[in-house]
């Protein structure tokens, strides 16, 4: 039911002068849902993100969010709204603290409130120590979870985080994840992009793959390992050099699902990994290291998008 | 449905202009780089002021203008007080404008949030004039314990600097919009010098030819100095509606123009 949805698009288009960065797209997100977009650079998730925060008119198409039109009531939209843009756009004129209490301001906020919430968002991103300090002395990872709470003083129904945990290190987007898990379980919906398969896995019911500004694949992460890859991959790599992966590969031909040659190691995607190397020993082929794991997202992500970049 | 989306886009809400403001008053805090700004923009007027008004004015002696006879730094002061509005407004529409638009993404992450452009360009406006304000009620003050004009036409005075603030200030938001990167403040820094120089400031329009006169007349400064002197002096005539339509025309078009343009461009 699009009354129900969050967000509604029916062939949603974004160009910029002749170039189409979003090419006719559908989405539901419904309420309570953790939605994620996963794409190649140039994609066209920003783009999206950014109709979808009603900062930029969609060129065609229809969208709704919240149950009203972005051009109309893109004022009462946005009241609702929390946006964690792709890069930060903190107010290096004002403190730690100030970003959140001034930014509270714009929602009609009161100052008290204002105040009261940025204390305990700043708790909740663990940068209370730093509140009467500067922004621009922060680290990177810091400025992030500042962002990221700037997006939630409004106590807003919908959280919009474009890459949230890019250039964190693992503890910082560990704590980005809890954060954001935390909001989920209060019922907070949140729409966000990633380059993180773990981050997709961990954190959406239901992503979409996009590529050239069209969804290719859209399911949970497990339907779309499901339906895209198999559930065991072989990473094999062959020391003796003699042969490019490209010429293995074509001895592996029929050997599991698929065979996918990269520069330093072939993949064999399998239901059953262990029957696959059998099979593997059994044509008098000897590769130097063998490893079976489980297919992920990844896997996933670089059949639908293509190798171009990551080879 | 014309007018509706017109009404829509410049209904602003008291609200969230105030925050735009509040933002500022917070940046206000944030060091002493701002203040010393704030306070040089306050005394270039005063010195020039000083060193010709006064200065100049010792060799030069009385003058009449309109018929009436006055020192040369009453006929002068005015005209810097409505330079004083001018620069306050222009400070902050366009230098600090244009830093938070290009640079800091100030509005970026403001129009994330329930704010219209409209709003936004009302606030940096209304700031930029608060400003300037502050500029030319301390001017004011200097003016009438100098006797270069009396009580009653100090406080005349004042609502005619917010106007040319508020006409200074919207035009100099648009001009930044427009604004490729920092060699263009050269271009509007010249124009100011320009428009200071030759806006009756230091000698009346008149003495000049009457080509140069009308070329004059046609230039915004002018008619806020006329405005401003004529209301210090008190020599007031019917040529002052011209210049509050003059400015007027400046702020509400300014104003429209700027927040169209913050829309375009940070709106894509
Ligand atoms: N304002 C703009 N003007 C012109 N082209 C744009 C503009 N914004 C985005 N594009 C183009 O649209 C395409 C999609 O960009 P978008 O930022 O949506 O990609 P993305 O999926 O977010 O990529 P990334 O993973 O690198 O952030 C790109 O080719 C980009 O160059
Ligand atoms: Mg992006």
């Amino acid at each position: 039911m699009a009354d129900q949805s969050l967000i509604s698009a029916r062939g949603l288009v974004k160009r910029f002068g002749d170039f189409t960065a979003v090419d006719g797209i559908d989405l539901e997100v419904a309420p309570g849902e953790a939605f994620g977009f996963l794409g190649p650079n140039g994609a066209g998730k920003s783009s999206t993100m950014r109709m979808i925060g009603c900062v930029s008119t969609p060129t065609a198409g229809e969208l709704r969010i919240l149950g009203m039109d972005p051009v109309r009531d893109g004022t009462r939209i946005r009241a609702r709204l929390g946006v964690c843009p792709q890069l930060d756009n903190l107010d290096p004129d004002l403190s730690v603290r100030e970003n959140l209490t001034t930014y509270a301001r714009y929602f009609g906020v009161s100052r008290a409130e204002a105040r009261r919430r940025a204390d305990e968002l700043l708790e909740f991103v663990q940068l209370s120590d730093r509140a009467n300090g500067k922004v621009e002395p922060l680290s990177g990872g810091m400025k992030r979870r500042l962002t990221i709470a700037r997006a939630m003083v409004n106590e807003p129904d919908l959280v919009l985080l474009d890459e949230p945990t890019t250039g964190l290190d693992p503890q910082a987007r560990h704590l980005v994840w809890e954060r954001l898990f935390r909001l989920k379980q209060r019922g907070t919906t949140l729409v966000l992009t990633t380059h993180y398969m773990d981050e997709a896995e961990q954190l959406c019911d239901r992503l979409v793959v996009m590529d050239g500004g069209k969804i290719v694949a859209e399911g949970s992460p497990r339907a779309l390992i499901e339906n895209y890859s198999t559930a065991e991959v072989v990473e094999l790599r062959f020391a003796d050099g003699l042969d490019s992966n490209a010429q293995y590969a074509a001895k592996l031909d029929g050997i599991g699902e698929r065979v996918d040659p990269l520069p330093d190691r072939v993949l064999l995607y399998a239901d059953d990994g262990d029957a696959a190397v059998a099979e593997v020993h059994r044509r008098g082929l000897s590769p130097a290291s063998v490893l079976v794991r489980r297919s992920t997202l990844e896997d996933v992500f670089l059949h639908l998008t293509g190798r171009t970049l990551v080879d | 449905m014309m007018t509706t989306l017109v009404a829509a886009r410049i209904s602003v809400s008291p609200g969230r202009v105030g925050a735009v403001i509040n933002r500022n008053v917070g940046a206000l805090r944030s060091g002493p780089s701002y203040w010393v700004v704030l306070i040089s923009g306050f005394f270039e007027p005063l010195l020039y002021l000083l060193s010709i008004g006064v200065g100049v004015g010792a060799l030069v002696g009385d003058l009449t203008f309109d018929g009436q006879t006055m020192s040369y730094a009453a006929f002068v002061a005015p005209a810097m007080l409505a330079v004083s509005a001018m620069s306050g407004a222009l400070a902050e529409t366009t230098f600090n404008f244009f830093f938070k638009l290009k640079y800091m993404k100030t509005f970026e992450a403001v129009l994330a949030t329930p704010v219209r452009p409209f709003e936004i360009a009302v606030g940096e406006l209304v700031w930029a004039v608060i400003r300037g304000s502050l500029y030319t009620a301390i001017f004011l003050g200097f003016m009438v314990a100098m006797g270069l004009t009396t009580v009653a036409g100090a406080l005349a005075a004042f609502p005619a600097t917010v106007l040319v603030g508020l006409a200074f200030g919207a035009v100099g938001m648009w001009v930044s919009t427009l604004m490729r990167g920092w060699q263009d403040f050269d271009l509007l820094g010249t124009g100011q010098f320009a428009l200071f120089l030759f806006s009756g400031t230091f000698s009346p329009v008149q003495n000049y030819p009457v080509g140069v006169e009308i070329l004059i007349q046609l230039t915004p400064l002018y008619h806020a100095v006329e405005l401003v002197r004529a209301l210090c002096t008190g020599i007031v005539g019917p040529g002052i509606l011209v210049n509050i339509a003059y400015l007027a025309v400046m702020g509400v078009g300014g104003l429209w123009l700027a927040s169209r343009r913050v829309e375009k461009m940070l709106c894509l």
